[in-house]
């Protein structure tokens, strides 16, 4: 470059353009001095729940005037309560994100109640008008994702036996072993889901065994509700068993096997509510939305995935993404025989019936004690 | 069968298949925990030396495309681990189950840190011998899909048994771990031999580590050992520090956590809980069976700090 060609014209612009940019740099965080605080109970790469959240923070970060802080591995204990505190106190957050289900109850509350300026998001929780103003719950209905992994399950088993390995038998979990199996059944009437919980979040070798045995059980294709699918999906692939993922895209640790899979689309909604809170928005304290509101979505189709799977998975789900389809519509038995929703009733995402689901649909094969 | 599915034959193939697959990180820690505890000194670290060696196999496997190469430098950082155990334990005064516990909670914590950003990646892994060629059920290949680590463990244990009764270098570990004073009595370091003994345990815990990350599950992750290390020091007492018995005592305790996910699939799904914790419950059971409070624990190395 000829340093004698920059004029003093030149020179002007570009300081002129550096002041702009500073006085703006500063305004924007004088508007959102905001520092955030994320929580999460495992290890925020583990490709799988934390790693989703994470992925979301990182959206954050990348937004101007917002700090982030982030701890990883808190157990859902008290320990939960110090770490918030040293986020407020050290770090002067003033927006919480604690991730994992079993912060909320006492834990998240009882924080609120103490700091009743701060604002409080917990991922999965129930908010009820008896909890404090300040904390909400949000959480995505990613059911809605499951169904159409079950029917892209449901078309691809050869055998009719579709798989879950799953942690421990709270309602988000059944509910997402439910429409998984609904919607198998939808494209295979006798597809039958078995399902196994290893007790915990992350056991990794119980869910290596857990795959293994129903894969000798003559299942072929197998989904999770674990914090971490990977071993899930890597073992699964090394027999032979196709795959549904779940939390992010697991296509990369087993191309061939990977069907679909149901994700979260944090990075989507975090942003989403720092600008409501920035413009004065309030945020729902019950804050939910599936494919439609874009808090969930659909890993792309592998290539084991038929045409026929493909039309009615696509089908189903331009009609979740317009809003006028329900997934758990009754009649709908349980798996021992009992109607637990009766003939006519309708319940939509919302419901929060739905939320206390403490039982299997029929062609589950499992129990929820 | 016709469709494919073996029913209820799934249990005990499931039990015999996770004994085989489940087990080898509990034989290769329980061994050399063996081996350091017949030397007198107790090793808490290894749950530390588990985890650390399969986050050390993951990344040099993925780094260097070989997962041999791994499964060596697993057992090189578990040899250095167990030599920095046996360095603080010969100073004077230190409590070697105090230093297991701090060293413990150092391998774990450093194998988190430098192992954040190998949780993503996939590294190569360790091959398996097809020993179920014979079978044309799918599962019982499945089952017998054997990798070679197994195999050496099981060697290692007789020769572990052979080599206590009838080597020079058994006597010594043994003299060292009954009776330190006969062993300076006959001109042998009580201190060099434990500081050996300590880091061939943790040579054969940190490959029992790379088998976790190689192998089965075969990922890294944090969650990886959740406790088989600390399980392993224990299934020692529980074996008597005999290797042989180390052996089977690996053995059911692969075999019955494979228990609860097996009974799960074929239908069995009340108490899974207590099914998983069949491997617990079998521990207490025979610990209660065979304690008396009127002697010490039979065949337990008389220089050890808790029977001292």
């Amino acid at each position: 470059m000829d340093f004698a060609k920059i004029s003093r014209r030149h020179l002007l612009r570009g300081s002129a353009a550096l002041t702009l940019g500073s006085v703006l740099g500063v305004r924007s965080a004088a508007a959102a001095d905001t520092t955030i605080g994320f929580i999460y109970v495992g290890s925020r790469d583990d490709y799988g729940y934390n790693q989703a959240h994470a992925q979301g923070a990182a959206a954050l970060k990348k937004m101007r005037g917002l700090k982030v802080v982030e701890e990883e591995k808190v157990p859902e204990t008290d320990a939960v309560e110090k770490t918030i505190e040293s986020m407020v106190n050290l770090d002067g957050a003033s927006l919480l994100f604690p991730t994992s289900f079993g912060y909320y109850n006492p834990h998240v509350i009882k924080m609120a109640n103490k700091f009743p300026k701060l604002r409080f998001e917990h991922c999965g929780g129930l908010w009820s008008d008896k909890d404090p103003k300040n904390a909400g719950s949000y959480f995505g209905y990613i059911d809605e994702a499951q169904y159409v992994s079950g029917i892209v399950a449901g078309y691809s088993t050869k055998s009719g036996k579709l798989g879950f390995v799953a942690a421990k038998p709270i309602p988000q979990v059944l509910r997402n072993i439910n429409a998984f199996t609904l919607g198998a059944r939808l494209a295979n009437p006798k597809a039958t889901t078995q399902v196994i919980f290893t007790g915990d979040w992350s056991m990794p070798v119980k869910e290596a065994e857990a795959t293994n045995s129903l894969i000798d059980q003559g299942v072929d294709v197998l989904t999770c509700h674990v914090d971490g699918p990977k071993t899930m999906v890597e073992n699964a692939a090394r027999r032979g068993a196709m795959v549904c993922g779940y939390h992010v895209n697991q296509s990369p640790l087993a191309p061939k096997a990977y069907l679909t899979g149901a994700e979260w689309n944090w990075e989507a909604l975090y942003p989403k509510f720092v600008k409501m809170i920035a413009s004065g928005e309030a945020i729902p304290n019950f804050y939910r939305g599936g494919l439609k509101e874009e808090i969930v979505k659909c890993s792309p189709y592998g290539e084991a995935v038929s045409a026929q799977a493909r039309k009615h998975a696509d089908d189903i789900k331009a009609k979740l993404m317009a809003g006028d389809y329900t997934i758990f519509k009754g009649p709908i038995m349980d798996n021992k025989g009992k109607t637990v929703i009766t003939a006519g009733t309708d319940r939509g995402q919302k419901d929060p019936e739905l939320e206390k689901m403490d039982y299997l649909v029929e062609g589950v094969i499992g129990a929820t004690s | 069968m016709a469709d494919g599915t073996i029913g209820l034959w799934t249990v005990p193939l499931a039990v015999f298949g996770g004994a085989i697959r489940v087990s080898t990180p509990f034989l290769f820690v329980s061994l050399g925990e063996c081996i350091t505890e017949r030397s007198g000194r107790i090793n808490l670290g290894l749950e530390g030396t588990l985890i650390m060696g399969a986050m050390s196999a993951y990344g040099i496997s993925y780094l260097s495309g070989s997962p041999w190469l791994g499964v060596l430098a697993a057992g090189i950082t578990g040899a250095l681990l167990g030599a920095l155990h046996a360095g603080i334990c010969s100073l004077p005064r230190v409590n070697d189950i105090a230093v297991g516990i701090a060293l413990m909670l150092f391998g774990t914590g450093l194998a988190f840190y430098l192992g954040k950003p190998l949780i993503e990646p996939t590294a190569a892994r360790l091959p398996a011998i097809d020993f179920g060629w014979w079978s044309d059920v799918p599962q019982v290949r499945a089952a017998l899909r054997i990798n070679v680590l197994f195999l050496i463990g099981v060697a290692i244990a007789p020769i572990l048994f052979w080599a206590f009764r009838t080597t020079r270098w058994g006597l010594l570990i043994r003299t060292a771990g009954e009776s330190s004073d006969a062993a300076r009595a006959m001109g042998y370091s009580v201190l060099w031999i434990r500081l050996r003994a300590t880091m061939a345990g943790g040579f054969l815990a940190g490959i029992g580590g790379s088998f976790l990350s190689l192998f089965y599950p075969g990922s890294w992750n944090e969650g990886l050992s959740s406790g088989q290390g600390i399980t392993a020091v224990a299934l020692v007492i529980f074996a008597r520090w005999n290797p042989m018995l180390c052996l089977w005592a690996s053995l059911a305790f692969g075999g019955a956590a494979a228990l609860g996910p097996a009974l799960q699939s074929v239908g069995v799904t009340s108490g899974y809980h207590l099914f998983n914790a069949a491997p617990y419950i079998l521990t207490l059971a025979i610990m209660i069976i065979t304690c008396s409070p009127k002697r010490t624990l039979t065949g337990a190395p008389a220089e050890l700090s808790i029977t001292r």
